[in-house]
């Protein structure tokens, strides 16, 4: 195990556990609190895997504006000790996770790897080479996302406008 | 890289004519909002010339991310005919009900064009952008009835069940690009042709997970639990809208990516898919059976539906393939029918949805019932209409390729099917009662839709030959 390994398990057992506090945790904020560390954790291994840009955008994005919106709402809603747990539901939601866990980590960590894997180069993951294949081989599901995101913000206002 | 603009063409005109739709909708009074309606029907006239026009090319674009063939044309066909009878029924309707009639004209055409994409995508990132532009689309018309409550609850329920299925189809996405390491389906297809000992086991993860959520989209039993309650809480013509257009689209994209480019998984994909059209067909119609309310009982029957089609897809090959093709066709005007007749009944924004509605209404409205009367013979199957000739071929489709058994539960679930439809029709014309003469929406832009989906009926089930040539050219297109 050469130190690279050692960094991706301790990354990913941290971004484990905080997903488990996300989860476990009653308090709505410390939950929220976990999901920002996750995020972070995430953006980390990111950038660990030569994708500097993704990291980037990841804290910017999630760890940044998405979560001041889960924040701001927790703020509005105060859904503290609204919560209730149900032991029913939690057991069938821990065997259904457990069970796909079991089919999944055999299936994941057996077999070959993909024969033509895509090979990291030195620039690849920074923001000059996503721009590039962003605007070249992928320039069409770029400006199809506009037309998602357009379609978005239109229902958005629909659904939140203030009636008459 | 090649750019031929040309395959873009029927989705540009959509989304164009919706652009337009949004932004003239600013800029005029409340009362010359109808103008948007007939620019919308503009653009979808000119879309399905251009579709015309081009049919029979084939062409490929943005390294074939995108393919303009007969497939994508058939299906092109199929969106924009139910997106014209989707905005000619809700010309009324939307001001009964309050909905704001730009955006929802708009939000119309934006699904369309995200369909188009859809039946186009070559590419399952392309494909995925197209299903997004879709459902996004139609969450937001699911809840656009605002004074409804059923409508805001039913788009909550769309949305969240359609975001968690939305996340099988991109694990499974992303497992697939893993293991091919192309997202592009002919280069997916080339690595799977190519002779070699094992695929990596994840690769079926990934196929097994997009089938979870193809099931999602489609509504196959087990994954059918959304459906009643958002087709009972959209406003109606919406719901037609779903049941037809959005139906047909998940499937457009599941014969392209799983019948074609992963078929040689074929054999792998075989048991799964029979079980989930047997589960579906059954179910479907078994609960059918015990709905008190006629919307409801259309959700559960497009449960139905989807079963049967899944034949179609577990038949696979020509016939499996034309005939699941041929049955869109012949599902869209009987269901979209139906729906536009529950859109009738509609009093200041009222629905009447139940079967005691329906009483009397044979001799109130000889029309209107004889239409539903035929849309409800249809979907049961009865000859000479759409539906019987849908039908005989799905099922032949099946005893073709080997699958008596499917054939045959097919046949038994279409007779108990007859048990709620015929009940519809016993409703109309055998009782007194129900709704008042004032509980109409006198529209006649209504009639029209309803006439128009009355006539389809009829003419795919006595003149069938020229559709199902047309369903067979856009098959061997994907060769």
């Amino acid at each position: 195990m050469n130190g690279a390994q050692v960094g991706f398990f301790i990354l990913a057992g941290l971004l484990i556990v905080s997903s488990l506090w996300v989860v476990f945790q009653r308090n709505v904020v410390h939950s929220a609190m976990a999901l920002v560390a996750a995020l972070f954790l995430v953006a980390i291994l990111f950038l660990t895997l030569n994708a500097p840009m993704v990291g980037v955008l990841q804290i910017l994005v999630y760890a940044g504006a998405i979560m001041v919106l889960f924040l701001f709402v927790i703020m509005f809603l105060n859904p503290i000790g609204l919560e209730q747990r149900r032991r029913l539901w939690w057991g069938f939601g821990a065997l259904a996770g457990l069970l796909l866990a079991g089919a999944l980590v055999p299936v994941l960590t057996n077999g070959d790897a993909p024969r033509d894997p895509v090979v990291a180069t030195e620039l690849f993951g920074g923001p000059e080479e996503l721009a590039r294949s962003l605007f070249t081989d992928f320039v069409l599901p770029f400006e199809i996302a506009s037309i998602l995101l357009l379609v978005a913000i239109v229902g958005a206002v629909v659904l939140a406008k203030r009636e008459p | 890289m090649d750019a031929s603009l040309i395959p873009l063409l029927p989705g540009a005109q959509v989304l164009l004519t919706a652009l337009v739709v949004m932004l003239l909708d600013l800029f005029i009074d409340e009362h010359e909002r109808g103008l948007l309606a007939w620019i919308s029907l503009l653009g979808l006239a000119l879309c399905g010339a251009e579709a015309i026009l081009l049919w029979g090319s084939s062409e490929g674009t943005f390294g074939d991310t995108l393919l303009l063939d007969n497939f994508a044309l058939f299906f092109t066909q199929i969106f924009i005919a139910v997106a014209a009878l989707t905005v000619l029924s809700s010309m009324r309707y939307v001001r009964e009900t309050g909905i704001h009639e730009g955006e929802f004209y708009s939000l119309i055409l934006f699904a369309t064009t995200g369909m188009i994409v859809m039946a186009a995508a070559n590419d399952l990132m392309v494909f995925f952008l197209g299903l997004e532009t879709m459902s996004v689309a139609v969450y937001v018309l699911t809840g656009m009835w605002r004074s409804s409550a059923r409508s805001s609850e039913a788009a909550m329920k769309y949305f969240l069940m359609g975001a968690f299925a939305t996340g099988f189809l991109l694990y499974g996405i992303a497992l697939i690009y893993g293991a091919t390491g192309s997202t592009n389906l002919n280069q997916i297809s080339a690595y799977l042709l190519e002779p070699q000992g094992q695929w990596p086991p994840y690769l079926f993860v990934g196929g097994l997970l997009l089938l979870v959520g193809f099931g999602f989209k489609v509504g196959a039993v087990p994954f059918h639990f959304w459906i009643p309650d958002v087709y009972e809480g959209a406003p109606t013509p919406v719901t037609g809208f779903m049941a037809v257009a959005v139906k047909a689209a998940a499937f457009a994209a599941w014969a392209r990516i799983l019948m074609h480019e992963l078929s040689p998984l074929d054999s792998d994909w075989a048991l799964p898919l029979r079980v989930l059209a047997i589960a579906t067909m059954t179910i479907g119609n078994l609960l059918a059976i015990s709905q008190p309310s006629v919307k409801r009982m259309l959700a559960y029957s497009s449960i139905a539906h989807a079963g049967y089609l899944l034949i179609g897809i577990v038949a696979g090959e020509e016939w499996g393939s034309t005939s699941l093709l041929f049955y869109l066709a012949t599902y869209a005007p009987a269901t979209f029918g139906a729906f536009a007749v529950i859109t009738l009944l509609t009093e200041q924004d009222k629905p009447k949805e139940d079967y005691g509605h329906f009483a009397g209404l044979g001799f109130k409205r000889p029309f209107v019932a004889m239409a539903m009367s035929l849309f409800m013979l249809s979907l049961a199957g009865f000859p000479p209409l759409a539906g019987f000739t849908g039908k005989f071929h799905i099922f032949r489709s099946a005893i073709i390729a080997g699958h008596t058994d499917l054939a045959i539960i097919g046949v038994l679930n279409s007779l108990l099917s007859v048990i709620y439809y015929l009940r519809v029709i016993v409703m109309m014309y055998m009782n007194e009662g129900g709704v008042k003469g004032k509980s109409f929406i006198e529209s006649p832009y209504l009639y029209t839709a309803v006439g128009l989906a009355a006539a389809a009926t009829i003419y795919l089930g006595v003149l069938p030959m020229r559709t199902l040539e047309w369903s067979r050219s856009a098959f061997s297109s994907l060769f």
